[in-house]
C-alpha cells in the first residue's frame, strides 16, 4: 500500500493546479489517473477560453475563482512558458430588445470587479471586428478576456508539480474509497493507496467519489458540447472571442481564434448520461454551425479540419464546490468544475492548497522550483540560433508533422520529459505534430515509428491514446 | 545563398518528370528538394501494377515506374537532396529549406518548379459525427503501414468513398488477410477508375454502395462499427435506412488535395474548383518563372498523364531561362468551361508562346453518357467528340494546335462543354 499525505484523484487542469500549488510546500502528494496521461477528461476538450468574469453570479464562488484565476494567468503563463493572449471578448446582442439582458451582463461584471467592461455600439463593434455580423446592434467588450491551450496550461502543471516531487500514477483508476481513523483508503485498478487527505478532482466523476464518503449527496450531469475546429490559415477571421448573448444552457456558441491561430466553434450544450460519451453528432455540429454563422459572417467552413465533443461536469447546484465535506473531514471536493473551470484553476490549485497548508501546517520548502521551460520550438528562433540547434541535433532538421512543421527534435522532447509522451495524443496535445490540416494522415507512421523506439516496444504496442486504442493489430497476413 | 537555374519542389512523379525534360532541353543547374527519404514519392507505397501503360507501353509497379525516372535522373546527374522540407518560397523566388545535413539554407532560383502532389481529406473535413477512436484511418496512411512498414491497420475493414486509394486499399487489405466488409461512396457513382472497380471490388466480391454514407462511429478505444445510411440528392442521410457494420477499421478515400501551401505563400493565385495555382499554356501561375505540375495542379487520374504535364513544365521553365526572363503576351485566349465540365488546365493560352500541340486537361462534374465534349473557338465549334461514358473519375484531354490557334487571329475564348447527343 503506497502511503501519501494527500491523494489527489484526476490529472485534468484542476488535479494538476492543485498539485502544483502543494508542490511549493513540504507534503507528500500523489496525483491518481486514470488515463495513461493528464488532461484526458473535460480539460481536453473545451474553448481553450480565459474568461474575463462578467457570467457568473455576483458572489458566487465561480465568480471570485474565475476573477482570481483570470488575474493569475499571466504570471502563471510565463512561470510554465505556456502561450496566452488577452485577445478581449466580445458579446453580441444582435436586437435592440435584447440590450436590457446585455446591459445586466455588464453591471454583473462590474459588480464582479472586472476591469475595462464596455459596451460598444453597432459601428464600434465593426471597426474592431469587420467579420461580425451586420446585424449586430451592440456588444459588451472585455480586454481581460483571453485565450489559452488547455493541453499546455495542464501538461505544463503537471510537468512542473512533477518536477517539484509529486507522483503521478496513471491507468489508475479509483473503485472504492473507504474512510480510514485517520485519513482514507482507495482501491485502484493498480492497487489499494492510502492519505490522510483526498481530493477529488475528477471531472464528471467527482459526485460518484464525493457520495462514497458523504451523506450529503450531489449529482454531475455530463453536458456535452460539440465543437468544429478551423484550419491554422483561418485564425485571423476574428481577433476576438465572439460570444452570444448566455441562455439557460451557458455561454452560447462562441467562435474564437486559438493561440496556435486556428478557429474555433462551439459548444453546444446537451446533457447526456454516459460519463465518457464524447461522441459529436450530427444535429450537434449542424447547430453550431449554424450559430456561429449568425454572430459571425462569411466564417470559411471548408477549411473544418477536424470535430470534438468535450463533456462539463456540471453539478445540479451550477457552481463550484471546493471545500472539506463536512461530514467526511480530510476529503476535499474539487466539484462541478465547469465553465470558466479552466480559467479558475490557478486560484481553484491556490485555495485547495491553501485549505492543506492551515489542515496540515504546511512548511514551504526552500528548493521549489517554480518555472518550467516547455518544448523548444525551433520555428521561434532566430535564423541563426535554429541552424545552430539542428548542427547541434539534426533532429530538429527533420520535419515529421509536415502541416504543422513539427520536427522529431521536439517529439523527442515531449517523449523524454517529464511525464513524458506515451501515446500519438500524447505527442499531439504536447507538440501539435497531427494537428494540422492532415490531422495526422502523414506523420502518424513516423511518429509510432519514434514512440516505439524511444519506448522500445512493438510498433503494434503504439496506441492512439491509451488503453486498447491500437493502431497496427498485426503484421501483413498473419491470419494465413 | 546557393544560386540554382531550376529549383524542384518535390521528387515525385511529377518533379522527377519535370527535372529530366529540364535537362534534356539544355538546363545544368538544377536541383530537386524531396522531403521524404527517397525519391518517387506517393509512387513508393503503390506497389500494385498498372502504371506505364501509357508512356512505357507496359504495365509497372509504381515503384518500378518511378524508378525509371529515378535512374534518369541519376545517369543526367541532376542533383537532389532528401529528408528536405522547404519551409518557405518568396515571391521572388528565394527558396528556404531545411534538413538535418544542411540545416536551414537559402536557395535562390531563376525558376521555380511546383511539384508538391496532393494529400488526402481527413474526416474532420467530411464532418462524420461520433467518437474519434483508433482505426479510422485514411487510406494512404494505410497504404504506408500496409505496404511499406508491413504492418495491418486492422482485420475488419469498411471502406468510405470509393476515390482510386479507396479501392486499391480494398484489394490490398483482402491480399492481407483482412476482410473487407463494404465500400460506400456519398455519390451516385464512383470517384475512380472503372477499371479499379472492376479489378480492386469486383473480382473478390466486396460490395460497393453508392448514394451511402458513414452516420455514426461507435467505439472510444478502438473502432467497434459504424453505421452506414442511403442518402438523397442533396448528400443528407434518409432516416431509416440505416445498416449497422462491425469493424476495427475505417479507410477514408474521400479526395485529394493539392498541397499548395507553399504555392499560397509565395503569392500564387490559386482556382478555388482545382485548389491547385492558375496556370497559362506553358504551365506558369501568375508568378513568372513560376510552374506548377502534378497532383499540386490538379489532381490526376493517372500518372503518366503527370510525367507528360510535368515534361511540359520542365521544358517550358528551360524554355523561361534561355529566354531569360517572360514571353511577350499580348494576346491571351481565355478557356472558359460550360455545361458538366468543371475545370481545364491551363486556363489562358497565349498562341504565339505555346508548342505546337497543348493538351487541355479537365474534369467532368457528373456522369454523362452518349454525350459529345464539344470545343467552341468563340460561337465557332471546332470539335465534337463523341464519348461513350465521360465521369468525374476519369480526366479528359482534348489537344489543340498551335496552327489551329493562330488560323484564328482575335480568338478571345476557346469553351469546352458537354452537350447531350
Amino acid at each position: 500500500m503506497t502511503d501519501y499525505d494527500v491523494l489527489i484523484i484526476g490529472g485534468g487542469v484542476s488535479g494538476c493546479a492543485a498539485a502544483r500549488e502543494l508542490s511549493r510546500y513540504k507534503v507528500n502528494v500523489g496525483v491518481l489517473e486514470k488515463e495513461e496521461d493528464v488532461c484526458c477528461g473535460t480539460s481536453k476538450a473545451n474553448s481553450g477560453i480565459v474568461h474575463a468574469g462578467y457570467d457568473a453570479a455576483e458572489g458566487s464562488l465561480k465568480a471570485k475563482m474565475n476573477l482570481r484565476g483570470n488575474e493569475l494567468m499571466d504570471s502563471l503563463a510565463e512561470d510554465l512558458d505556456i502561450p496566452f493572449r488577452r485577445n478581449g471578448s466580445l458579446v453580441i446582442c444582435l436586437a435592440e430588445e435584447d440590450l436590457p439582458e446585455l446591459k445586466s451582463l455588464y453591471e454583473r461584471g462590474i459588480a464582479n470587479g472586472v476591469k475595462g467592461l464596455q459596451i460598444l455600439n453597432r459601428e464600434e463593434v465593426l471597426e474592431k471586428e469587420p467579420n461580425v455580423s451586420e446585424d449586430v446592434y451592440a456588444a459588451l467588450y472585455a480586454p481581460t478576456g483571453g485565450i489559452i491551450c488547455p493541453f499546455e496550461l495542464n501538461i505544463a502543471l503537471a510537468e512542473n508539480a512533477s518536477v517539484n516531487g509529486v507522483e503521478f500514477h496513471f491507468c489508475t483508476e479509483v473503485t472504492d474509497i473507504e474512510k480510514q481513523e485517520k485519513g482514507y483508503r482507495l482501491t485502484t485498478s493498480q492497487g489499494v493507496y492510502s492519505a490522510k487527505y483526498v481530493v477529488n478532482a475528477a471531472g464528471v466523476y467527482a459526485d460518484r467519489f464525493h457520495n462514497m464518503v458523504s451523506g450529503k449527496k450531489i449529482h454531475i450531469t455530463p453536458r456535452r458540447g460539440d465543437y468544429l475546429l478551423l484550419d491554422q490559415c483561418t485564425g485571423n477571421h476574428v481577433r476576438s472571442t465572439i460570444f452570444a448573448l448566455p441562455g439557460k444552457y451557458g455561454k452560447g456558441i462562441l467562435v474564437a481564434p486559438t493561440v496556435h491561430g486556428n478557429l474555433l466553434l462551439g459548444p453546444t450544450a446537451i446533457d447526456v448520461k454516459d460519463r465518457e460519451g464524447t461522441a459529436t453528432t450530427r444535429e450537434g455540429l449542424d447547430e453550431v454551425l449554424g450559430k456561429a454563422g449568425m454572430n459571425v459572417k462569411n466564417i470559411p467552413v471548408r477549411q473544418v479540419i477536424t470535430s470534438f465533443a468535450g463533456l462539463r461536469a456540471h453539478e445540479d447546484e451550477g457552481e463550484f464546490i471546493i471545500e472539506e465535506l463536512a461530514d467526511a473531514p480530510g476529503f476535499i471536493d474539487c466539484a462541478g468544475i465547469e465553465s470558466p473551470g479552466l480559467t479558475s484553476c490557478p486560484a481553484v490549485g491556490e485555495r485547495i492548497a491553501g485549505i492543506l497548508k492551515e489542515k496540515l501546517g504546511l512548511k514551504e520548502r526552500e528548493d521549489f522550483i517554480s518555472t518550467r521551460k516547455g518544448i523548444l520550438k525551433p520555428a521561434a528562433l532566430p535564423w541563426e540560433e535554429r541552424s545552430a540547434l539542428i548542427r547541434e541535433n539534426p533532429a530538429y532538421g527533420n520535419i515529421i508533422c509536415r502541416c504543422e512543421m513539427i520536427s522529431e527534435g521536439e517529439i523527442l522532447d515531449a517523449i523524454r520529459r517529464p511525464l513524458g509522451a506515451r501515446s500519438l495524443d500524447g505527442v499531439k496535445r504536447r507538440t501539435r505534430a497531427g494537428m494540422g490540416r492532415c490531422q495526422a494522415g502523414f506523420c502518424s507512421p513516423r511518429t509510432m515509428e519514434i514512440l516505439a523506439r524511444e519506448w522500445k516496444m512493438d510498433v503494434r504496442e503504439v496506441t492512439k491514446s491509451g488503453g486498447k486504442s491500437y493502431l497496427a493489430v498485426g503484421v501483413n497476413k498473419d491470419a494465413f | 545563398m546557393e544560386n540554382y537555374d531550376i529549383v524542384i519542389i518535390g521528387g515525385g512523379p511529377a518533379g522527377l518528370a519535370a527535372a529530366v525534360s529540364a535537362r534534356e532541353n539544355g538546363i545544368s543547374r538544377i536541383v530537386i528538394l524531396e522531403r521524404d527519404k527517397e525519391l518517387g514519392g506517393i509512387l513508393n507505397q503503390c506497389i500494385h501494377n498498372g502504371f506505364g501503360l501509357h508512356t512505357f507501353k507496359e504495365e509497372l509497379t509504381g515503384p518500378e515506374y518511378a524508378g525509371r525516372f529515378i535512374d534518369q535522373v541519376r545517369e543526367l546527374g541532376i542533383e537532389y537532396r532528401l529528408n528536405t522540407m522547404v519551409m518557405e518560397i518568396s515571391s521572388g523566388k528565394t527558396v528556404t529549406a531545411m534538413n538535418r545535413k544542411d540545416g536551414l539554407f537559402q536557395i535562390q532560383a531563376k525558376a521555380v518548379i511546383l511539384a508538391m502532389g496532393c494529400r488526402e481529406r481527413p474526416r474532420g473535413a467530411l464532418n462524420i459525427p461520433g467518437y474519434r477512436p483508433a482505426g479510422i484511418f485514411s487510406a494512404g496512411t494505410a497504404q504506408r503501414l500496409v505496404n511499406m512498414e508491413g504492418y495491418l491497420p486492422g482485420r475488419e475493414v469498411v471502406i468510405l468513398g470509393s476515390g482510386d486509394i479507396g479501392l486499391i486499399m480494398a484489394r490490398r487489405m483482402t491480399l492481407e488477410g483482412a476482410k473487407v466488409k463494404v465500400v460506400a461512396e456519398l455519390m451516385p457513382y464512383s470517384g475512380g477508375l472503372k477499371r479499379n472497380i472492376v479489378q480492386c471490388l469486383d473480382d473478390y466480391g466486396i460490395p460497393l454502395k453508392l448514394s451511402h454514407t458513414v452516420v455514426e462511429i461507435r467505439g472510444k478505444e478502438r473502432l467497434e462499427g459504424i453505421t452506414l445510411a442511403e442518402v438523397d440528392g442533396r448528400g443528407k442521410p434518409v432516416p431509416g435506412t440505416e445498416e449497422f457494420y462491425s469493424c476495427d477499421t475505417l479507410l477514408l478515400s474521400v479526395g485529394l488535395i493539392p498541397e499548395n501551401e507553399l504555392s499560397g505563400g509565395m503569392g500564387v493565385e490559386l482556382n478555388p474548383v482545382t485548389s491547385g495555382p492558375r496556370v497559362n499554356e506553358s504551365l506558369e501561375t501568375n508568378l513568372e518563372g513560376v510552374f506548377a505540375c502534378g497532383n499540386v495542379l490538379h489532381v490526376h487520374d493517372l500518372v503518366d498523364f503527370v510525367s507528360e504535364e510535368a515534361k511540359a513544365a520542365g521544358r517550358n521553365a528551360a524554355k523561361y531561362i534561355r529566354r531569360s526572363g517572360a514571353a511577350g503576351r499580348d494576346s491571351v485566349i481565355r478557356l472558359t468551361t460550360g455545361e458538366g465540365i468543371r475545370y481545364t488546365v491551363p486556363e489562358t493560352i497565349c498562341a504565339a508562346c505555346m508548342d505546337d500541340r497543348l493538351t487541355v486537361r479537365f474534369r467532368a462534374g457528373n456522369v454523362y453518357k452518349n454525350c459529345y465534349v464539344s470545343v467552341y473557338f468563340d460561337k465557332e465549334r471546332m470539335i465534337r467528340r463523341k464519348k461513350a461514358v465521360v465521369a468525374p473519375g476519369e480526366m479528359e484531354e482534348i489537344v489543340l494546335t498551335k496552327e489551329q490557334l493562330l488560323g484564328h487571329p482575335g480568338l478571345e475564348t476557346i469553351h469546352v462543354k458537354i452537350e447531350e447527343a
